[in-house]
């Protein structure tokens, strides 16, 4: 059995030191999914497994056997871009767009967790069953992904005003 | 530069028959008497709307090619190791075991490099891109702590990676000096061939006679650039030429220099790079690309290198620290009658420059009297480089924190301190200001801001355990232009035109405004413009750096334009409409020319080409030498507005609002500027509160050299970030616009110490202002 990566199976790497990262970026010439620190720092290698956002850096690619991973190229294509992804156009969310993949990518797991109620550390109430939209919810859940740039406005904009507008969950991807 | 721009003498020190010459050449728009560039005049075209980014979608999907993502048939990959020791000399290197490691296909040290010209350092030629001039593993010595000893190539990078870990090496270490104590000597700093020295007057004796005075002494630790793309290029050699993939700000003087290096003609290096993640300053020419060359020569393969975050901390230079005395004199209404800025900083001797803090302090304010320096000392350390804003950004801390202890002490407000002491011409040039409108983007911020709502008693607003205060300061930074800029416009017979520019896109929007420019310039919708940019076969020698690429790329345009509507008049012939006009008496418009005072004398580029029989009409335009900033002092300006509040307890700061007011002459895309002014003040609040490189002066080694441990600003440090401008032309720039994606970094740090001041009563002059600084 190997990977499911954006619908299509893939084969396992046979050297079991290929991070999923390297596998999607070096072997699937996947390279949406970027490398900014290679050590779990920056965000820009995010990718959705199973729905659930991970910093493909610190994944080892033998580990995800029979997982299914879905990209920045299995979010959106040419022509029929995600709305978040139109978002991020529209409140020119990047400059250089080094980071984007990533911020795309984490924001869409960010949003089902916060549609499951999973507290964040600056969450008032843990207890509580659902978690407003606010900014700070967005700014604390986004803050593993950094921008040199300096594009946190236009993304946390893009992100509220996507989610805000359709705040039910996604049928699947 | 600004050197240039320093000072009456160097203006006369151009021979008068040099100027009447250059007066011919340039465009009247620039020099004086000269009119404005026509498009300051146009107001219902492109520039100035608020178009989203050409290369948006490319960018959202991650399908914009960087330069580790191009894939090249039988590539092989890199891996660097890095020196141990500060200074000294290799003893053994024993590189037997990653020889023999699987996948290895070459490990190159000294002993089988290839003999390598020195790297052209930046600066010292018309295209040097080298940030540090240093032999590159050419012998046996170690000049810092971090040098490359060795390189790998394998079939993976997990092998390269691995058969790097297998090199043993021992050395003969020397003294080396780490820290500023143990410098190999200090002397005035220069920058660009000219001493970062200037004095008027006896500022010594006016500060010592001053009723009203504030003298302090303010730190700054070294910063890195970290954008967020890593270094890293994929490069290849085909018979005698070399082709590299790079991730670069300098498209032509990467591959002038690596020519020098390898001893070719320019035209055997093609350097491509249409997308950079992240420049600031940093991505010129370092050693990872002639090494990547090199190897790639020798193993007769492609080769990728793409730097580990720390190989970026170990070959790549940073910003360095610096230690700042600010000495202020004011008479009873606070007009400033003695300015002393005085300083020491660090630098290697391979790299270009100290770092300029006194840079703003030149032309901020009008003084009796200046005394400014800048003492370097040199140290054996990893080059220190341009950083966003090389000089303003950490010079604006001290002169401006230094300001508002001065306003204080006058019991002034801070905002009126600065409009009183507003100069009327160029405070050590005498050179008349092109356009400067601080005033106006002062009173508009401040209004805007609230600041009339600031309690000027420190200490006096507590909400809770929060602390909450203001503050301002000013941001400025030159305008800049370099000379070699040029560019062709390629029009066709449907209306299309093409630019081709050796430009740069690092997320500033180039492709985006200056389709939006050419667009109002050839009379041509946005759909019929492209800009074609990043490949040092395109013409133009520029540099994305110093705020100057607009600039540079505007001018050569409007000069290739010149050209164009010259040629389109001698096509259209005496069939024309247009039979008889010169090119005064026409303009661009509805995809064609037409008589300026008289619409209906008109005819489409289509139809002059098809007359012609031409398919496309092909032109080249070079921008004139720069000189407008001989006649005028040219600078943007802001004020930036700041609000923090101070955890009582945890001495935590947060910034709860900011506002930067701009005055940068016009806004060509209101988007993308405010994308870049935002950045820059991001990048400010770092390093006011937390970005700092971890130099160990023991021994010269980076300590933090990750992103884990040297801290960036993250999306809950950054609060929404309010950006308004003047919009007010600048005369004398290239489309009214001078350049904007530097200013923000500048002031920011400033408005931030004098905010938390304003917040707890508390002055801290060491940089970053973290929370053990303020318990
Ligand atoms: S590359 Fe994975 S977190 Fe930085
Ligand atoms: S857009 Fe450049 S790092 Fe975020």
């Amino acid at each position: 059995m190997g990977i499911t990566v954006n619908g299509t199976d893939v084969d396992l790497p046979d050297d079991p030191r290929v991070s999923l990262l390297d596998l999607l970026r070096e072997k699937l010439h996947l390279s949406g999914t970027k490398k900014g620190c290679d050590q779990g720092a920056c965000g820009a290698c995010t990718v959705l497994v199973d729905g659930q956002r991970i910093l493909s850096c610190l994944a080892l690619a033998v580990q995800y056997e029979g997982r299914s991973v879905t990209t920045i190229e299995g979010v959106g294509a040419d022509g029929a871009l995600h709305p978040l992804q139109q978002a991020f156009i529209e409140h020119d969310g990047f400059q250089c767009g080094y980071c984007t993949p990533g911020q795309i990518c984490s924001a869409i797991g960010m949003i089902e967790e916060l549609r499951r109620g999973v507290p964040s550390h600056i969450t008032g109430d843990l207890h509580a069953t659902s978690i407003p939209y606010s900014r700070d919810e967005l700014r604390e859940r986004m803050s593993g992904n950094l921008c040199r740039c300096g594009a946190h406005n236009g993304i946390i904009d893009a992100i509220a005003e996507t989610y805000r507008a359709n705040p039910q969950p996604e049928a699947a991807e | 530069m600004s050197i240039v721009d320093k000072g009456k003498e160097a203006a006369q020190g151009i021979a008068q028959s040099v100027m009447k010459k250059a007066v011919e050449l340039a465009p009247g728009a620039l020099l004086p008497g000269g009119r404005p560039d026509p498009l300051i005049r146009r107001q219902h075209g492109h520039i100035g709307k608020p178009v989203s980014r050409v290369d948006g979608p490319l960018k959202v999907r991650g399908a914009a090619p960087f330069a580790a993502e191009i894939a090249l048939d039988g590539m092989v990959y890199a891996a660097l190791a890095y020196s141990t020791i500060a200074k000294g000399r290799i003893v053994t290197l024993d590189t037997g075991a990653a020889e023999a490691a699987p996948g290895v296909v070459l490990v190159m040290t000294h002993r089988n490099a290839p003999r390598l010209n020195p790297p052209p350092r930046f600066l010292s030629g018309d295209k040097a891109a080298a940030g540090d001039d240093s032999p590159v593993m050419q012998d046996d010595r170690v000049r810092w702590n971090g040098e490359p000893i060795a390189l790998v190539l394998a079939e993976t990078q997990e092998q390269a990676d691995h058969a790097r870990s297998l090199i043993r090496v021992t050395y003969a270490e020397e003294p080396a000096a780490t820290s500023l104590p143990t410098a190999d000597g200090c002397e005035v700093g220069t920058f660009m061939g000219e001493p970062l020295r200037a004095v008027v007057g006896d500022a010594d004796a006016a500060f010592a006679a001053a009723p009203h005075k504030v003298e302090a002494v303010y730190t700054t630790p070294g910063h890195n650039h970290n954008a967020l793309e890593p270094h890293g290029a994929t490069l290849v050699w085909r018979g005698d030429e070399l082709f590299i993939h790079d991730a670069t700000q300098a498209v032509a003087h990467t591959a002038w220099s690596m020519a020098q290096i390898f001893d070719l003609e320019e035209a055997q290096v093609h350097v491509s790079s249409p997308f950079v993640g992240g420049g600031f300053g940093a991505k010129g020419l370092w050693q990872h690309q002639i090494l990547a060359a090199a190897a790639a020569r020798l193993a007769g393969r492609p080769v990728r290198i793409a730097l580990s975050r720390e190989g970026v901390y170990r070959i790549v230079g940073g910003r360095s620290p610096t230690e700042q005395r600010v000495a202020l004199g004011a008479d009873a209404d606070g007009r400033l009658t003695a300015i002393i800025h005085r300083g020491v900083t660090p630098k290697t001797r391979h790299s270009p420059m100290p770092e300029p803090f006194i840079l703003p302090t030149q032309s901020a304010y009008a003084a009796k009297t200046f005394a400014l320096e800048v003492q370097t000392c040199y140290l054996d350390m990893v080059a220190n480089t341009f950083m966003r804003a090389p000089g303003e950004a950490v010079g604006t801390v001290a002169l401006e924190c230094a300001m508002d202890e001065l306003a204080e002490q006058l019991g002034m407000d801070p905002v009126e301190l600065r409009i009183l002491n507003e100069p009327e011409k160029d405070p050590l040039s005498g050179r008349p200001f092109s356009s400067r409108n601080i005033v106006a983007a002062y009173r508009a911020g401040a209004q805007r801001f609230g600041w009339e709502r600031r309690n000027p008693v420190p200490r006096s607003r507590r909400e809770g355990d929060w602390l909450v205060g203001m503050g301002c300061a000013t941001a400025t930074y030159p305008y800049h232009r370099m000379p070699g800029g040029a560019a062709r416009i390629t029009l066709d017979a449907a209306g299309h035109a093409r630019i081709d520019v050796a430009a740069h896109e690092m997320g500033m929007g180039t492709a985006t405004t200056h389709t939006q420019v050419a667009a109002d310039r050839l009379g041509l919708p946005l759909e019929a413009v492209t800009v074609r940019y990043g490949d040092s076969s395109l013409p133009g020698v520029i540099l994305a750096g110093g705020s100057q690429q607009t600039a540079s790329v505007g001018l050569s345009v409007m000069m290739a334009h010149q050209e164009l509507v010259g040629e389109l008049l001698k096509l259209a012939g005496n069939d024309s409409p247009l039979a008889g006009l010169g090119a005064d008496e026409v303009e661009c418009a509805d995809a064609g020319l037409r008589k300026l005072d008289e619409p209906g004398r008109f005819e489409s580029y289509a139809s002059i080409l098809a007359r012609s029989g031409r398919s496309e009409l092909v032109v080249e335009g070079s921008a004139p030498m720069p000189l407008e900033t001989m006649h005028w002092s040219m600078h943007s300006h802001g004020a930036m507005f700041c609000e923090v509040r101070v955890n009582a307890i945890t001495g935590e700061t947060r910034v709860s609002r900011f506002l930067g007011s701009f005055d940068c002459g016009r806004i060509l895309n209101p988007k993308t500027a405010a994308s870049q002014f935002r950045g820059g003040i991001i990048m400010g609040l770092g390093l006011a509160l937390m970005e700092e490189t971890q130099f160990d002066g023991r021994n010269g080694r980076i300590m933090n050299r990750n992103l884990s441990d040297y801290h960036l600003p993250v999306h809950l440090d950054v609060p929404e970030i309010e950006v308004i401008w003047t919009d007010i032309p600048d005369p004398h720039a290239p489309m009214g616009a001078r350049g904007i994606g530097e200013i923000g970094i500048t002031g920011t740090g400033a408005a931030v110490a004098n905010a938390i001041h304003n917040a707890t009563g508390r002055r801290v002059r060491e940089f970053p202002i973290t929370l053990d600084k303020l318990l």
